[in-house]
């Protein structure tokens, strides 16, 4: 069975991607997964704010009680040199490219344009086979019109297009009025791929001590539903490479998203409930269903439920909602 | 001159280190002020891989005490190694014994000595020769330099004469005037290190070192018939050390241009006058001699170099031959001696010349002596001018005093203050800053752009007072085209800047500025408007002096410019604008360069931000035109000390605090250190921007916030409501919730300007608002508009009668809490982590307290001029304190303990003696009395009351000592305070022997796992990866289990407590130690600001709680007594990990630092810490599980009827 596909223009064994996620950190975890068989690895998150803000707080507490007492003009040894910007995650990156095969995705994590633009390139040094941009930004304050923020996400995308030649993905939330059209302008503005779609933290209260906590829970096979469907839709219509992530627990998660028209899917929260051997256990079974379903190759069935290709474009579209709630009966 | 010429502008501890560092191969050290920074700066070369002059980079140890660091260099130089160690004060006398050894074995050593006061009636960390003179029969030879430049210089030859007389060298120079003043002084180039040391006589002092290959035997114990001979063997090197040094002095000149002698005359060649001295005041007096000469005098002064050996002959021969009167400065003290060393010295040199006939000199001059700047007093030209006017007249005072007025013994010589010398050329500046504002950083910062950009010379002097919070700092700048000599404060100033606002209705500091001279005042109000919001006194001296007033709001800048509280760069900025030593453009480039170079490392972000302050400032600067202005000013300045206070208070401690103690006259002060508790309360500082405010409708009365506030400004009281008339109108009053105290009323009231603003007690409050959840039941509010109504609800709140402590059960926290503190409003920092222990304790206890303090941050907080937090309750009872040293402090309190015993014992004899005249059945009740509880020590009181009253009327003997030990019949608290500096290293000796001691003492370790007070030095209680000085790579060795050591005696009631964390459990701690028989241990968790934490934003609590939560910290009790009951003694008071050892360690800088310096390293550190933190609970919960059978052990027995 002919599992390869192609992603961010590279050539992967099977569409079976390792998500961002912390499991990434350790050097060892980069080796069982490509052991386990996952194509390639997307990287734990680079993020551009904890960066600035580890500066200002190490600034912050070396200046702190400093030249205020006669015996205590300082608290704290001058440690010479800091590595305040990205270098231990370009160690990282150059030895996980030391150790592994598979292509390795670099992950940047950033809100606006910085100073930190700068990484990109420096993570194209480093080895990193392509660069997946996680772009978040929530935003509260009610004069800032949606186009507003629409032009900064480009403008980010664009940014750090300049600065690279490796191939860049940019992983998004859905939360646009149309992502149709933002997936079109971030195709045109150069990126090479959309991974749909990111998942937040969510605030949650505690109610015993009262206090708003955010935190992120492991994903369910619900999860897919959102991305599946915006896979479906921009399938065929843009020139970037589609990758699924959110929900995909086991191969009938993954195929239904390649039927949909994925590149890739991504796998997370099944890794972390069930281990690396997850991976290759997903991997079988889809080669499996493939063959018990008379399929040549993983490109065969890419897009084939997508909205252009599927017997019943309108499933995909609002309307569904309005039928499914009709005949939905109690 | 063979090498280029370079200049750097830095201070003397930089200096000596730059050549102990390049000179030596082992370093052990110990920290102690002011000498703490030369080992670190030798400590940060090294860890960043300096080499030395032989290209290796030396070896460097921080030892528990200086008596270990000397041990540990005697032995580096026996085995070989060019080694050192660098101190002050106390600690060179404590390598007195050592001293004396290397002396004796010819070792060749340089000690790098900032010469500091040696504590005698009270601690000082400011600079005289008391310590270096109590080294001068040790045998080492002793040179001395008098400024930043000869600090250098002299480094290196020390280091040369040491190789080459095989003499050991103190190279000693005054603490902070020398050691902290920074000056543009030319580096030594390696290569005039590489002329003037000797290889061949490295390989020599190396063939002399202990080897097995070529064994020696040496330490021999000798008997008479052999140590005189063998002491005197040594004589020849002691006769050619002159001549030596002389001779690396003048090759030394031949290298670098700068010509030194052993004894250093200035002034004219025939002058008749003549004054002796070393250190740091020769620069004065030279400056003063020039002048006075210049002005028609005829006057000389010799500078004393190397005062040992003392060179008797080469001392006469510099002496001018027409010299007919001599004045000698000692900056010492030896009381009962015939006169200081120095004086002493020169006086023997004189007689022994002038008898032998080898004197050029026509006739003997007629020699006095005198003191000078003890603790680093002032010591200015107008001081040298009234020793020569003294020299003037027929019979000159000797044994005088100068610099302070002595109207006890009338030692003192007049002089006048408005005496200057200062250069025209020279441009003077003076800075008022907050400690917490970055003004000394940024002054330091101009100081090296003047030195290193332009011609000119420059010097900077930084005067910092013992508050650490809200401490004020005060910046003496001066910079001309001559090497600056003036080593005394700036009196008159060209500039004075006032970068804090509120400094201006307090301090009186346009004293010193010279009339047309410039102010700088950074104020929240327009240049329009700020005129009638000086105080009056300011507008004088501004109209008078036809002065310059500039303004800028520079805090908004600061705040726009996103820097926060500081606002250093902005008025450097303006500084520079002003004081036109560079053109504008100029020094705005160089303020930028500069920015670029310190900031670079730390993020292009802190960069941004200064460099938008530099940008923002010149825009917001603006001259106020004085011309029409009239009085129209906000009144007096505010006087330091409260008016209620009583006179010793206000007259001599207010003197103090407004800064004008060099007024006070030695009659205003007591000739014995004894001072006044009660005093803190008097000096209303008025620190925070925002106090906490009481919502008695949410508050449950926990009372945790009067629990965990440091400066004890937060209080509850119980009362009757009948209490309560005439209230002010806010004063806020609630119905009580402790069922006990049903029908009560309750309030809590904040002291609002002995506040310091750190919401510790925010930050603990468990209770919230119902409908608006940030709120809680206590909640910060700016300051200034409530100042008034507060301070009348203080008032009101202390007329209030205190809770019956009778009626309080100490069990719970709620209760307790109702318990007057007797220790408040003290100097600490805000948010300090140690205070809410010591404050909680004098709760308990104080009012019977006695307390062994060792010095550091508790004895600093506790016990530093003007005032003490230490106070008394209704009955005049309180705390009394004492500090004795660092190292002795368990010992000093097992003092107390044995004297109040014996003096108890005395008493209970001379009772049973008595008792046919006192009553039997009232002799039985005072000999048996259950003093067990508060209501026990109560009666017992009475008992003694009508003792006292009885023995009054008795007249013998008996009754009289009796009479004079009879209070010690009420039980007493021996306490032992102290960090752990003191308990785990300098102090663990001692502390362990007290503890074995089985005697009822009580130790309060207040643990900030590294050496606070002297600036963050690694101690035996820092933890493993822990970032400090001396473990710049984190500290590889985990933390040293005290609690465990001493619970291996059995009979030691141990605690390891964390207040933030769990509060009743110090409660009960501090309960039960101090109920135990025995001695007792409380090692309590201190969150500190060199933990790298934000201090003032009352974080401590929760971190207090991290690192017991995540297993960093356990909380436990160690009873002996549940031994005996067959319970097992250990109770394990924490549970069981909630968090990872890391998710505590990334909170704190002195760990998360790492991760951006060594990550690799961090990363392992994280997982050991783990490691130690799960094998701590193991072996913990392992003890506090196992069965255990009766037992009462014999020490126990001994503790009880000790």
């Amino acid at each position: 069975m002919d599992l390869t596909t192609t992603y961010l223009g590279l050539k992967l064994r099977t569409p079976l991607v390792m998500a961002a996620s912390p499991l990434s950190e350790n050097l060892d975890n980069l080796k069982r997964m490509e052991d386990a068989g996952a194509s390639a690895v997307v990287m734990h998150s680079l993020f551009e704010e904890q960066l600035r803000q580890d500066r200002l707080e190490l600034h912050r507490h070396l200046e702190n009680g400093t030249e205020s007492y006669a015996e205590a003009l300082s608290y704290f040894p001058d440690a010479g040199e800091y590595r305040l910007g990205p270098e231990e995650y370009l160690r990282h990156i150059w030895r996980a490219k030391e150790m592994t095969k598979v292509p390795i995705i670099a992950s940047l994590n950033c809100s606006s344009v910085g100073g930190w633009v700068e990484y990109a390139r420096q993570i194209q040094l480093a080895g990193a086979d392509a660069l997946e941009l996680n772009i978040y930004h929530i935003p509260t304050d009610p004069d800032v019109p949606g186009e507003m923020l629409e032009e900064n996400y480009l403008n980010i995308l664009r940014a750090v297009r300049a600065e690279v030649k490796i191939p860049i993905a940019v992983k998004l939330s859905p939360f646009f009025s149309n992502f149709a059209n933002m997936a079109k302008r971030f195709d045109a503005a150069g990126a090479n791929g959309l991974v749909l779609f990111n998942r937040f933290y969510q605030p949650d209260i505690d109610l015993e001590d009262l206090e708003v906590r955010p935190n992120l829970l492991l994903s369910t096979p619900m999860a897919m539903r959102l991305p599946l469907r915006w896979i479906a839709i921009l399938h065929g219509r843009l020139h970037a490479s589609l990758a699924a992530t959110s929900g995909i627990h086991r191969a009938g998660d993954a195929l239904k998203m390649l039927l949909a028209g994925a590149d890739v899917t991504m796998l997370c929260s099944t890794v972390l409930r069930h281990g690396f051997p997850q991976i290759a256990l997903i991997e079988s079974d889809l080669a499996r269903w493939l063959e018990d379903h008379d399929y040549e190759s993983v490109s065969q069935i890419k897009g084939s439920l997508s909205q252009k290709n599927c017997p019943d474009p309108t499933a995909f579209e609002r309307a569904q909602y309005m039928k499914a709630l009709c005949t939905y009966s109690i | 001159m063979k090498t280029p010429r370079v200049f750097k502008t830095i201070d003397g501890c930089e200096a000596a280190a730059s050549v102990a560092f390049k000179l030596n191969e082992s370093m052990a050290i110990y920290p102690i002020t002011p000498s703490s920074p030369i080992a670190e700066w030798c400590d940060q070369w090294a860890s960043e891989g300096k080499k030395n002059l032989w290209d290796t980079t030396p070896a460097i140890v921080e030892m528990q005490s200086e008596g270990g660091a000397v041990g540990a260099v005697h032995g580096m130089l026996q085995t070989g190694s060019l080694a050192t160690t660098f101190t002050a004060s106390q600690g060179l006398l404590l390598m007195i014994p050592n001293m004396f050894k290397f002396a004796g074995e010819l070792l060749p050593t340089v000690f790098h000595v900032t010469a500091r006061t040696v504590a005698t009636h009270a601690l000082s960390i400011f600079g005289d020769h008391s310590d270096i003179m109590a080294v001068r029969s040790a045998g080492w030879a002793m040179l001395g330099a008098a400024s930043v430049q000869e600090t250098m210089d002299f480094a290196l030859i020390a280091h040369a004469a040491t190789l080459r007389t095989r003499i050991p060298f103190v190279h000693f120079f005054d603490g902070f005037r020398t050691s902290h003043e920074v000056s543009k002084i030319e580096m030594l180039d390696d290569a005039v290190l590489r002329a003037l040391i000797d290889d061949k006589l490295i390989a020599e002092f190396r063939s002399r070192a202990m080897t097995p290959d070529r064994p020696v035997l040496r330490g021999t114990a000798q008997n008479p018939d052999a140590f005189f001979q063998g002491r005197e063997a040594a004589n020849p090197f002691y006769s050619a050390c002159p001549d030596i040094v002389q001779k690396v002095m003048d090759e030394f000149a031949e290298q670098t241009g700068r010509k030194y002698n052993l004894f250093e005359y200035v002034g004219a060649p025939d002058a008749e006058h003549v004054i002796v001295l070393m250190g740091s005041g020769c620069d004065a007096a030279h400056e003063a001699v020039e002048h006075l000469n210049h002005h028609g005098e005829n006057i000389g002064l010799l500078k004393v170099r190397l005062y040992r050996p003392f060179d008797g002959r080469r001392f006469v021969e510099a002496l001018p031959p027409f010299v007919r009167k001599i004045a000698v400065l000692d900056r010492t003290k030896e009381p009962g001696a015939t006169g200081e060393p120095l004086y002493q010295d020169c006086l023997t040199a004189l007689m022994e010349e002038l008898s032998a006939g080898r004197s050029l000199l026509k006739f003997m001059p007629r020699v006095v002596s005198g003191r000078y700047g003890l603790s680093s007093k002032e010591f200015t030209p107008a001081m040298v001018k009234a020793v020569f006017d003294n020299l003037k007249s027929d019979a000159p005072k000797n044994h005088f005093t100068i610099g302070i007025n002595d109207d006890v013994s009338g030692s003192s010589l007049p002089f006048d203050p408005d005496f200057s010398t200062e250069p025209e050329n020279v441009v003077r500046a003076l800075f008022y800053g907050l400690g917490a504002d970055g003004t000394v950083g940024a002054n330091k910062n101009s100081i090296k752009i003047i030195g290193e950009e332009t011609e000119n010379f420059a010097q900077g002097y930084f005067v910092y007072d013992s508050k650490k919070s809200g401490s004020i700092t005060t910046s003496h700048l001066r910079f001309g085209p001559k090497p600056i000599r003036s080593s005394y404060l700036v009196t008159k100033a060209n500039f004075v800047a006032c970068h804090q606002p509120g400094f201006l209705e307090r301090y009186e500091m346009l004293r010193s500025l010279v009339p047309g001279g410039t102010f700088l005042l950074n104020t929240p109000y327009a240049a329009e408007q700020v005129w009638s919001k000086l105080p009056t006194p300011v507008q004088e001296s501004l109209l008078a002096k036809k002065a310059r007033l500039f303004v800028i709001n520079a805090t908004r800048v600061a705040k726009e410019s996103g820097m926060g509280g500081r606002i250093n760069t902005i008025m450097q900025v303006c500084f520079f604008a002003l004081s036109g030593v560079l053109p504008k453009d100029e020094a705005i480039d160089a303020i930028k360069n500069s920015i670029k170079k310190t900031y670079g490392k730390k993020g292009e972000e802190i960069v941004k931000m200064n460099l938008q302050a530099v940008d923002n400032t010149l825009a917001h600067l603006h001259e106020v035109k004085l011309t029409d202005n009239k009085l129209n000013g906000a009144g007096p300045l505010l006087p330091p000390i409260s008016p209620d206070a009583p006179a010793f208070v206000k007259n001599v401690l207010g003197k103090l605090a407004a800064g004008f103690g060099d007024e006070l006259p030695v009659s205003a002060f007591p000739n014995d250190g004894t001072f006044p508790t009660a005093t803190a309360q008097y000096e209303k500082r008025n620190l925070a921007l925002e106090i906490p405010v009481w919502d008695e409708k949410t508050c449950i009365q926990c009372l945790k916030c009067v629990a965990i506030c440091p400066h004890a400004t937060i209080r509850a009281k119980v009362y009757d409501a009948a209490e309560l008339k005439d209230a002010p109108a806010t004063f806020k009053v609630t119905d009580a919730r402790v069922p006990e105290f049903n029908g009560m009323k309750f309030s809590l009231q904040v002291a609002a300007e002995d506040c310091t603003g750190c919401s510790l007690c925010v930050e603990v409050c468990p209770a919230k608002n119902k409908s608006e959840a940030k709120l809680k039941a206590i909640n910060m509010r700016p300051q200034p508009p409530l100042r008034d109504a507060e301070r009348a609800n203080w008032n009101y709140f202390l007329t209030l009668p205190e809770f019956d402590r009778r009626k309080i059960k100490t069990a719970t926290l709620r209760q307790q809490q109702l318990q007057q503190p007797l220790f408040e409003f003290s100097g600490a920092c805000a948010g300090c982590g140690e205070t809410p222990y010591i404050k909680m304790l004098t709760q308990l206890f104080g009012d019977r307290a006695v307390i062994a303090n060792a010095t550091g941050c508790s004895s600093i907080y506790g016990g530093n001029l003007p005032t003490t937090p230490y106070t008394t309750d209704g009955g005049g009872r309180g705390p009394t304190w004492c500090n004795s040293l660092f190292e002795d402090n368990a010992e000093f309190g097992l003092g107390f303990r044995v004297s109040i015993d014996k003096q108890k014992e005395l008493a209970e004899e001379l009772l049973k003696k008595m008792s046919p005249k006192l009553g039997d059945e009232f002799v039985t009740q005072l000999l048996l009395a259950d003093q067990g509880d508060e209501a026990g020590i109560y009666e017992q009181r009475q008992r003694v009351i009508a003792l006292k009253e009885k023995l009054q009327d008795l007249i013998s003997v008996e009754a009289k000592m009796l009479l004079s030990v009879a209070d010690q019949l009420v039980k007493k608290s021996v306490w032992i305070l102290g960090g752990d500096g003191w308990a785990y290293d300098i102090g663990y000796g001692g502390l362990d022997h007290v503890l074995a001691s089985g005697k009822k003492v009580n130790v309060l370790v207040m643990d900030t796992e590294v050496y606070s007070n002297t600036g963050g030095q690694m101690s035996k209680s820092t933890p493993r990866g822990a970032i400090a000085k001396f473990a710049a790579g984190g500290k590889p060795a985990g933390k040293k289990d005290l609690g465990l050591i001493a619970m291996s005696y059995g009979n030691i009631y141990v605690a390891s407590v964390a207040m933030g964390a769990k509060d009743e459990h110090t409660l009960k701690a501090l309960v039960e130690a101090e109920s135990y028989p025995g001695p007792s241990l409380i090692i309590a968790y201190s969150h500190c600001i060199a933990h790298g934490i934000a201090l003032d934003t009352g974080i401590g609590a929760r971190q207090q709680k991290l690192a017991v939560e995540s297993g960093q910290w356990l909380l436990y009790r160690y009873d002996p007594r549940r031994a005996a009951r067959g319970e097992n003694p250990l109770q394990l008071d924490s549970g069981a990990a909630k968090h990872k050892v890391k998710d505590f360690m990334l909170t704190e800088n002195r760990f998360k630092m790492l991760t951006k310096s060594k990550p690799d390293d961090a990363k392992l550190f994280f997982e050991q810490s783990q490691t130690d933190a799960d094998r701590r609970w193991k072996f913990y919960q392992f003890l506090a599980a196992r069965e255990t059978k009766p037992q009462v052990t014999a020490v126990i027995e001994t503790a009880v009827h000790h």
